[in-house]
């Protein structure tokens, strides 16, 4: 931190800032109006999961993901079993893969709804907010529908799924895909060709895509800069090299290609989640692994060994080789990784998440250097950060 | 194991201590005085992003600590895993600011969390914890201090006790 001097004022913006997003602190240093340096503060939401995670079997973890990334809880889960089966050396059946897939894909539209809403209201745009939220409000009844839960789902499984989906689970998800183009058209038609929502985004919190490299940004923010990135092309996973989508590509890194790229991520994965109900089939949601997965409770009353293997699962968890692998997933807001360590006992030796808003934030100071105080806003809600998956 | 990761394998050949391939992932391990020319070479090979940069503790285990560095190139994709072993009295790494300014904060954090120091780091301090915090949570002999349950009558188990570690082999 440059000292005080006449030149320049050090402005401190959060935690408890409104637009911050969750509680981040930022220290501007401002001549005049123009920001010359800015430095986030992290660390106020820091929650020690990878410690935890350390000290607990492999079953009881699935608790800890959606709590990370609390917006797109799905896909954080999806994340860590990935890595755990990845681990194993198993990979779920295709029923459960493509139900995954399709809930996935919702939450990346829930998620996007929740940055459509807040970034609209951090510019007045009030009404924006209450239509998104109205929206989400329906996808997350469709989740509460599947799994009982609104937020922590806790619904994955290593090896599959916890239940089979719900009746009237298809017809409820085709009726609101049905709704959800006409709402994001009405919301491009509020704020696409509106005045002032360009004037606030065009041109600002510009990332270059050299720099996005540099930095490590994925997700939106990387794509938003022009560079077409995306692990689900890159390095597919739960079978998404079987569908057709397309990645949205922005072209000068302002917050403006980034709302672009994000609205259309949206309408592509409503195309998505389509034709995965198109292709859901009957059979099973769990591996058929009694070192995996607990064994059906009309098992348990027949077979001495359904009931070892439950006694062992119950008592001790899963055992898996020793070695290290790296599972990620394409969040909304980036690239979402699970490293972990295994030396062959029933606990992982090592968690790391690789949270994509951790490196995304750290080119916050690029982008708003030169910038003015009232661009601070926009640029925080352009990343799209998430707290919790920041300071984990 | 082929294209990028392969390449970059053979460049390395000289440095690399230790290669290991688990379900498709190449990681190479590399001497602390090679890991600088390491990274040069894995982004020379293609390998422009630093995806993560992480440590393990492997206590009780010598070496102790593991910095790993998890490298992603775009086109085409392909992934590759260096790690540097560094011990618990010596635990100095070169700094990797200087080729990715990325690396800035996920040094800062593994210092905080680990204690590991990065040599020439511009602004190494504690990130994630506050500044006057004792210790380095991630290291596997940091104590784990549970709350204690608030009432009488029942027999205290902490989460963590509630499954016992069951080691490997039994």
């Amino acid at each position: 931190m440059a000292e005080l001097t006449r030149e320049t004022l050090v402005l401190n913006m959060g935690p408890q800032h409104p637009s911050t997003h969750g509680v981040l602190r930022l220290l501007l240093e401002l001549e005049g109006e123009v920001i010359v340096g800015a430095h986030p503060v992290i660390g106020y939401l820091h929650t020690g999961f990878e410690k935890e995670m350390e000290t607990r079997t492999y079953h009881q973890n699935i608790v800890f993901p959606p709590r990370i990334e609390y917006l797109a809880t799905f896909i954080e889960e999806q994340a860590y079993v990935l890595a755990v089966e990845k681990l194993l050396g198993i990979t779920a059946p295709p029923r459960a893969q493509t139900i995954r897939l399709i809930l996935a894909e919702l939450s990346r539209i829930a998620s996007h709804l929740v940055y459509l809403g807040t970034a609209a209201i951090d510019l007045n745009v009030s009404s924006v907010f209450m239509y998104c939220f109205r929206d989400r409000e329906q996808i997350l009844d469709i989740f509460e529908m599947v799994s009982g839960q609104r937020m922590m789902h806790g619904y994955f499984r290593i090896g599959g799924l916890q239940w089979d989906l719900p009746e009237g689970f298809v017809p409820r998800v085709r009726a609101f895909l049905e709704e959800l183009p006409r709402h994001l058209d009405e919301y491009e038609a509020l704020l696409t060709d509106n005045l002032i929502w360009r004037r606030r985004t065009e041109g600002v919190a510009v990332l270059s895509a050299d720099d996005a490299l540099r930095y490590g940004c994925t997700g939106p923010v990387l794509r938003g800069s022009g560079v077409p990135y995306d692990v689900r092309k890159a390095f597919p996973y739960g079978g998404y090299d079987q569908y057709a989508f397309d990645i949205p590509v922005g072209r000068r890194g302002d917050a403006f290609d980034r709302y672009r790229v994000r609205m259309e991520e949206m309408r592509q994965s409503r195309r998505i989640v389509l034709q995965a109900l198109d292709r859901l089939a009957p059979g099973p949601v769990m591996v058929d692994d009694p070192k995996v997965a607990l064994p059906p409770r009309s098992e348990l009353v027949r077979s001495m060994e359904a009931v070892i293997h439950h006694f062992k699962l119950v008592s001790e968890g899963i055992h898996p080789p020793p070695g290290e692998v790296y599972a990620a997933v394409e969040s909304p807001r980036g690239e979402k990784g699970y490293y972990i360590v295994s030396d062959g006992s029933n606990r992982p030796v090592r968690v790391r998440v690789r949270s994509a808003s951790f490196n995304n934030l750290q080119a916050l100071p690029v982008m708003l250097y030169r910038g003015t105080v009232a661009d601070v806003v926009v640029a925080i809600a352009s990343i799209d950060i998430v707290l919790g998956d920041v300071d984990r | 194991m082929t294209g990028a990761p392969a390449r970059l394998a053979a460049r390395l050949a000289a440095a690399v201590r230790e290669r290991a391939e688990f379900r498709d992932e190449l990681t190479l391990v590399v001497s602390r005085e090679d890991l600088l020319e390491a990274l040069q070479a894995a982004r020379a090979e293609g390998f422009v992003m630093l995806t993560d940069l992480t440590a393990v503790d492997r206590h009780p285990a010598r070496p102790r600590f593991e910095v790993v560095y998890l490298l992603t190139a775009l086109d085409p994709p392909a992934r590759v895993r260096l790690k540097v072993r560094v011990e618990a009295d010596d635990a100095t790494v070169p700094s990797a600011t200087g080729l990715w300014p990325g690396a800035s904060w996920l040094e800062r954090e593994v210092y905080d969390l680990f204690g590991i120091v990065f040599i020439g780091h511009p602004d190494l301090r504690r990130i994630l914890l506050p500044d006057d915090w004792e210790g380095h949570p991630l290291r596997k002999d940091y104590p784990l201090v549970e709350e204690p349950v608030q009432f009488r009558g029942h027999t205290p188990k902490v989460p963590s006790q509630i499954i016992p570690r069951v080691p490997p082999g039994q």
